[in-house]
């Protein structure tokens, strides 16, 4: 592994943000503080975390109705997030958005997004945008599993790969859509065998294992900024929660959970680098702390925050 | 002043502002080497060359949900859809991406999308080719919606419409596309939400728009014949609807019918008509009429057709019967 020690850590570190800002949240929606539908990225870290470690701030990215993570990989504010979530008008949308549609486009983040599939067209057109302005710029789509069988998948991915377009489509592959299994979705085991219909590169990886995540995506990546066009990259992965929160989770056994849980891919990071000498005990622990306390300063501006006056509901439809 | 089509007209507003600003591009379904089928990018692709003129696949949602990547990102497109008709399949980019974009971030994205589209029936082309889909377009917050009815609105519209900062619609009425009319050679652009007086009158207004305008004039050239001085107002933007144009108008006639080749039912027309009612009931002298299309399909048959859409006779029958 070449990878340096900081991209390690920066890793590494932002996979807890994600765990610690999503059981925050899990929190206090079941407090009721949280309104709205809340779909939380728990177990779900390596993905986002893998693939935003190569992008920079002029890279675009669309995200899902499971979004945090995705922010918080692309440099988003946990303050204005969680501002956001509470419905606050310092919130990154103003309280107008919420948890389904939190952006933050000078950082390059065209949304979470609150139809599932929504997000392929989009991603090729910021693709577009970046190739015609003459950049290396890219536009990595976040999708999942489900998303794989709308029509919009297949017409984004389709026009990214005759303009050759630099998007990149990461399947977030959780194994259901909301509660149909994957197995009941599609026929096809690997949601990458898909690629060979638009004739881009597809890889198949541990979406829990972070270091496979980064080099699947670094390759895709460096791809796609040298001009090569638009590949495809299943995450296998899974949600410990439910699809959103208040699931009573029917559909999947206590096993198969189990069984996720110990592939738990902050752990096994972690595992791995104390063996690598990159990390030991009491740097993890300060490194928990710190994550912690920004988490709680998150809360304190959320709460102290106000709330937005009731005339702003007629403000932001359109630009003037 | 030379006279253009009304085809040309937005042609030359694509190539006038095209060379204004780079980050303006054209994709869509047949634009490039065949030029848009009703001609409407015929010699962009020559000019601009194809990164900047797109054809591209079959494939509506890309079309609508690409120009939304891009133009969030800085670009300016103005893609083209067919049909109206072939909304259906790409509402979603359309309606729940392009239009809430910006007010679901709370303000901080910028959609210069001008989606250009074409509707209306008279060509036999039947029910999912000749579908007037305007009120749809104009019950969505965030999308402006565009109509326009003459070249020289078209191309005034066309230029507003892409230097606009918001997601625009803009619909053509096919069978308006050979009609002639004075248009100048330079750039101009015609403020949204203003509505023309396209006809002075005094006895009655009679609000149309796109092809439905030009019926209405020329039932307003037989009423004179009867002493009946009709006043014609075309919108040109339903939105922003120019409320005030209109009952202003109503105040000045006291009486007003309101023509479209949409459907009656759900139609722009009961908003035009509400709008009035709120506001100036008591000017009033008759109920205000609509005449619009009856509530089927658009059919084939060029009969059937015919009976579909509204006619100029229709038109000066609901006039009689509102001055009388």
């Amino acid at each position: 592994m070449s990878t340096d020690t900081e991209k390690l850590l920066w890793m590494y570190t932002n996979m807890l943000k994600i765990r610690r800002f999503e059981e925050k949240v899990g929190e206090f929606f079941a407090a009721g503080k949280i309104p709205g539908f809340v779909h939380l990225y728990i177990g779900e870290e390596a993905v986002a975390t893998g693939v935003c470690a190569h992008l920079r701030k002029d890279d675009y990215i669309t995200s899902t109705h499971r979004g945090h993570g995705h922010l918080i990989s692309k440099g988003g504010d946990l303050k204005l997030m969680m501002a956001e979530l509470f419905g606050k008008r310092t919130g990154y949308c103003k309280g107008k958005g919420g948890s389904m549609h939190i952006a933050d486009v000078d950082l390059g983040i065209l949304g979470a997004n609150g139809i599932v599939g929504g997000g392929p067209p989009i991603a090729t057109g910021a693709a577009l945008a970046a190739k015609y302005r003459g950049t290396d710029g890219v536009a990595v789509c976040f999708l999942g599993d489900g998303a794989s069988n709308q029509g919009t998948f297949h017409e984004g991915v389709n026009l990214a790969s005759i303009w050759k377009l630099p998007a990149i489509f990461v399947v977030e592959n959780n194994m259901y859509g909301i509660s149909l299994p994957q197995t009941r979705s599609m026929r096809v085991q690997d949601i990458a065998d898909r690629a060979a219909a638009y004739d881009i590169p597809g890889f198949v990886v541990d979406g829990n294992d972070v270091i496979a995540v980064y080099e699947a995506a670094g390759e895709a990546i460096q791809r796609a900024r040298a001009g090569e066009g638009p590949a495809l990259i299943e995450c296998k992965t899974y949600r410990y929660r439910g699809h959103f929160e208040g699931d009573p989770m029917v559909y999947r056994t206590r096993e198969e959970e189990e069984m996720w849980r110990a592939k738990d891919p902050i752990s096994r990071f972690e595992t791995k680098l104390m063996e690598m000498g990159v990390l030991n005990e009491a740097q993890a622990r300060e490194i928990n702390e710190r994550i912690l306390a920004q988490v709680e300063e998150a809360v304190r501006f959320a709460e102290e925050s106000p709330w937005p006056a009731p005339e702003e509901v007629l403000e932001d439809v359109y630009t003037v | 002043m030379r006279t253009l089509t009304f085809a040309q007209a937005l042609n030359e507003a694509l190539k006038q502002e095209m060379r204004r600003d780079p980050t303006i591009y054209v994709a869509g379904e047949d634009v490039g080497v065949y030029g848009g089928i009703f001609g409407v990018t015929a010699g962009l692709l020559q000019e601009f060359g194809e990164d900047r003129v797109r054809d591209t696949p079959i494939t509506e949602s890309a079309i609508i949900g690409s120009a939304v990547g891009a133009a969030a990102a800085g670009l300016r497109p103005v893609v083209e859809l067919m049909f109206i008709d072939f909304i259906g399949v790409a509402l979603d980019q359309l309606y729940n991406q392009a239009a809430k974009m910006k007010y679901m971030f709370g303000g901080k994205a910028r959609l210069p999308i001008v989606m250009r589209t074409t509707c209306g029936a008279g060509m036999c082309a039947a029910a999912q080719h000749s579908q007037s889909l305007e009120a749809w377009m104009m019950h969505i917050p965030g999308l402006k919606v565009v109509v326009p009815s003459t070249p020289y609105d078209a191309k005034g519209l066309l230029i507003t419409a892409i230097r606009d900062d918001n997601p625009v619609v803009f619909i053509e009425h096919k069978m308006l596309y050979g009609i002639e009319g004075e248009v100048p050679e330079e750039p101009y652009t015609i403020p949204f939400g203003q509505a023309d007086v396209k006809r002075e009158g005094t006895d009655v207004t009679v609000v149309a728009t796109m092809a439905m305008a030009h019926k209405a004039l020329t039932a307003a050239e037989e009423l004179a014949k009867d002493g009946i001085s009709v006043e014609v107002v075309d919108p040109r933007t339903l939105t922003p609807l120019d409320v005030e144009t209109i009952v202003n108008s109503v105040k000045k006639t006291h009486r007003l019918v309101v023509v479209h080749e949409a459907v009656k039912h759900g139609g722009a027309g009961g908003e035009i008509v509400a709008s009035v009612v709120e506001e100036a009931l008591d000017y009033l002298d008759a109920p205000p009429k609509r005449v619009a299309a009856p509530f089927t399909p658009v059919p084939f048959s060029p009969v059937l057709e015919q009976v579909f859409i509204p006619s100029v006779e229709k038109i000066v029958a609901a006039v009689k019967e509102v001055v009388t």
